[in-house]
């Protein structure tokens, strides 16, 4: 039996070097191979003053754990249902500035509301078709999902060859009444076969949002923004495919850490984690991406 | 380095990668943990404490060669806790115990928690307290356990001087301030496996002292590279990881 004398020598010894074993002193830094593409980010709760110097901040951060590039989108400021539609109209703005001043780090995407479809429509127009946006969300509005509203924003994503990134939990203490579910996104989906569209969060209660997404074959797993629980890319993989399965950060609220352990730590092969770290996101902006002519 | 808040046994709601003990073994040698302090899942439902304690010396005995340092359960809402309490360190000569509040049944206001504290005092047994097990929001909907209430603790460990304590699964539903004041109280220190947010393990050292952040997993229940990488993440130079990797769980066992 190991007793207190024996652990307070065994601890204090090599130390220094257990730090490096493990990776986290700067003399082994992340995994370039894996290629890093972050489907799920926002500047919220990121240090800065501006769009640019959170932007900058993150750039930071990414490099210390190997992201490549992150997909950019609401959540500067700390309203989660703007009104009037001029605030979704200024937070695509700010994300643009974002972007702009790291553009080989970050593409947009643009945020909207079912509840405002018109208005929605203008402003997919202004961000992607005439703007340098790539996707749509993270949708996180005053209406669900499954609403009529967003049929012409899924018809419009379908004839733009661009992917919706869709918020939803199955919050075990309630859903606030306008947040989406996974079941919410799958109606969607099944109206709209040829739609690409990513759960955020899979439930956050992953176990349940895998199997309500598991049949819907263009639904995506999206990792984002929830415990880094044991099991839960394993599970995915299992009952999905690694191709339906897609790394995101959720940052600044989560880190980027905690989010990506979920993927490397995974009991999974390594081919299977680099589709999912990026490749899978790769592949789904391709079409929008050769449209605007930029560099995948 | 040194993994603070590990678990063996099996988690009552998943099994896990990790939750047989060569496994678990196995994953943090790989990672470079020399030392992981293991509390048990068993301890979190069952009442024959006494029983799960003795399974928990008994799997750090025969896995890891001396990797694992038991933490023993104790409940202070069962009859002849203080037994269990005894037998943690007089039989199995752990250096300290893992508390369970809010499956246990009790609030840090109450009576009894300031006398178990105050008795692993006398035996100069460290105390983990574990704040959550679970984001309450994906828990079983047959089973919600709230999370403990920090705010009483200050006063508690007031009054205890000598206290050593580890706070665990440090949720962002306690708020900076509520952890600070607690820290503050006397010799209590708190684990990164739940610190969130970008950089967020930077950010929480300048708001509570370095010395007292200590790296725990919190594995197998998490991913073991959630933790490693928010130490990446975090940008913090050699010696402040170091200190949070090892040197502050050394200090914090060296008074043993």
């Amino acid at each position: 039996m190991l007793n207190r004398r024996t652990f307070i020598k065994a601890v204090g010894a090599g130390g220094a070097l257990a730090l490096a074993r493990a990776g986290v002193s700067e003399d082994r830094g992340p995994r370039t191979d894996l290629r890093i593409w972050d489907q799920h980010s926002h500047l919220g709760a990121v240090p800065g003053d501006t769009p640019e110097e959170r932007m900058a901040f993150l750039v930071k951060c990414m490099d210390r754990v190997g992201v490549e590039r992150l997909v950019l989108s609401q959540g500067y400021s700390d309203d989660k249902r703007p009104n009037p539609p001029e605030q979704f109209r200024l937070e695509n703005d700010r994300v643009m500035r974002a972007v702009k001043a790291f553009p080989d780090r970050a593409y947009g995407s643009v945020y909207l509301s079912p509840a405002l479809p018109e208005f929605s429509i203008q402003e997919l127009n202004r961000c992607i078709r005439d703007g340098p946006m790539v996707m749509i969300g993270e949708i996180e509005a005053d209406a669900r999902c499954n609403v009529p509203g967003m049929d012409p924003i899924a018809e419009w994503a379908i004839a733009h060859d661009v992917v919706i990134l869709q918020h939803e939990w199955l919050n075990a203490l309630g859903n606030h009444p306008t947040e989406s579910t996974p079941f919410d996104v799958v109606e969607l989906a099944r109206r709209h076969p040829k739609l690409q569209i990513v759960c955020a969060h899979t439930g956050g209660n992953w176990e349940l949002g895998i199997r309500a997404i598991r049949s819907t074959q263009n639904v995506y797993c999206g990792l984002a923004g929830s415990d880094p629980t044991n099991g839960y890319v394993e599970m995915a993989v299992r009952e999905l495919g690694a191709e339906r399965v897609i790394y995101g950060s959720d940052v600044g609220g989560r880190s980027f850490a905690s989010q990506i352990a979920k993927v490397e730590g995974a009991e999974i092969p390594d081919s299977d984690k680099k589709l999912i770290l990026g490749g899978n996101l790769r592949r789904l902006l391709t079409p929008v991406l050769r449209k605007k002519g930029y560099k995948i | 380095m040194i993994d603070t808040n590990v678990y063996v046994s099996q988690w009552p709601f998943r099994r896990l990668n990790g939750d047989e003990p060569a496994r678990l073994v196995a994953k943090l040698n790989d990672a470079g943990v020399e030392q992981a302090c293991a509390g048990s899942f068993e301890g979190i439902l069952e009442r024959d404490i006494a029983g799960v304690n003795n399974r928990l010396a008994e799997t750090c005995h025969s896995f890891g060669n001396g990797m694992l340092i038991p933490f023993g359960t104790v409940n202070p809402k069962l009859p002849d806790w203080q037994e269990d309490v005894r037998r943690c360190h007089e039989e199995h000569k752990m250096p300290g115990i893992r508390l369970q509040p809010n499956y246990h049944g009790y609030k840090l206001d109450d009576p009894v928690f300031a006398a178990l504290l105050k008795l692993a005092t006398e035996r100069r047994l460290i105390v983990q307290l574990a704040l959550l097990m679970e984001d309450p929001r994906t828990q079983s909907p047959l089973m919600h356990v709230p999370t403990v209430e920090l705010a009483p603790l200050a006063d508690v460990v007031k009054g205890t001087p000598g206290v050593r304590l580890e706070l665990l699964n440090c949720t962002s539903q306690i708020g900076r301030e509520e952890y600070a004041a607690a820290l503050a109280s006397g010799d209590v220190s708190m684990d990164i496996s739940m610190v969130e947010g970008v950089a967020g393990l930077a950010r929480l050292v300048r708001q509570v002292p370095l010395a007292r952040v200590l790296f725990g997993s919190y594995h197998p229940f998490y991913y073991f590279e959630s933790a490693a990488l928010k130490v990446r993440e975090s940008g913090l130079d050699e010696a402040s990881q170091k200190a949070i990797c090892v040197e502050n769980a050394r200090r914090l066992m060296a008074s043993l």
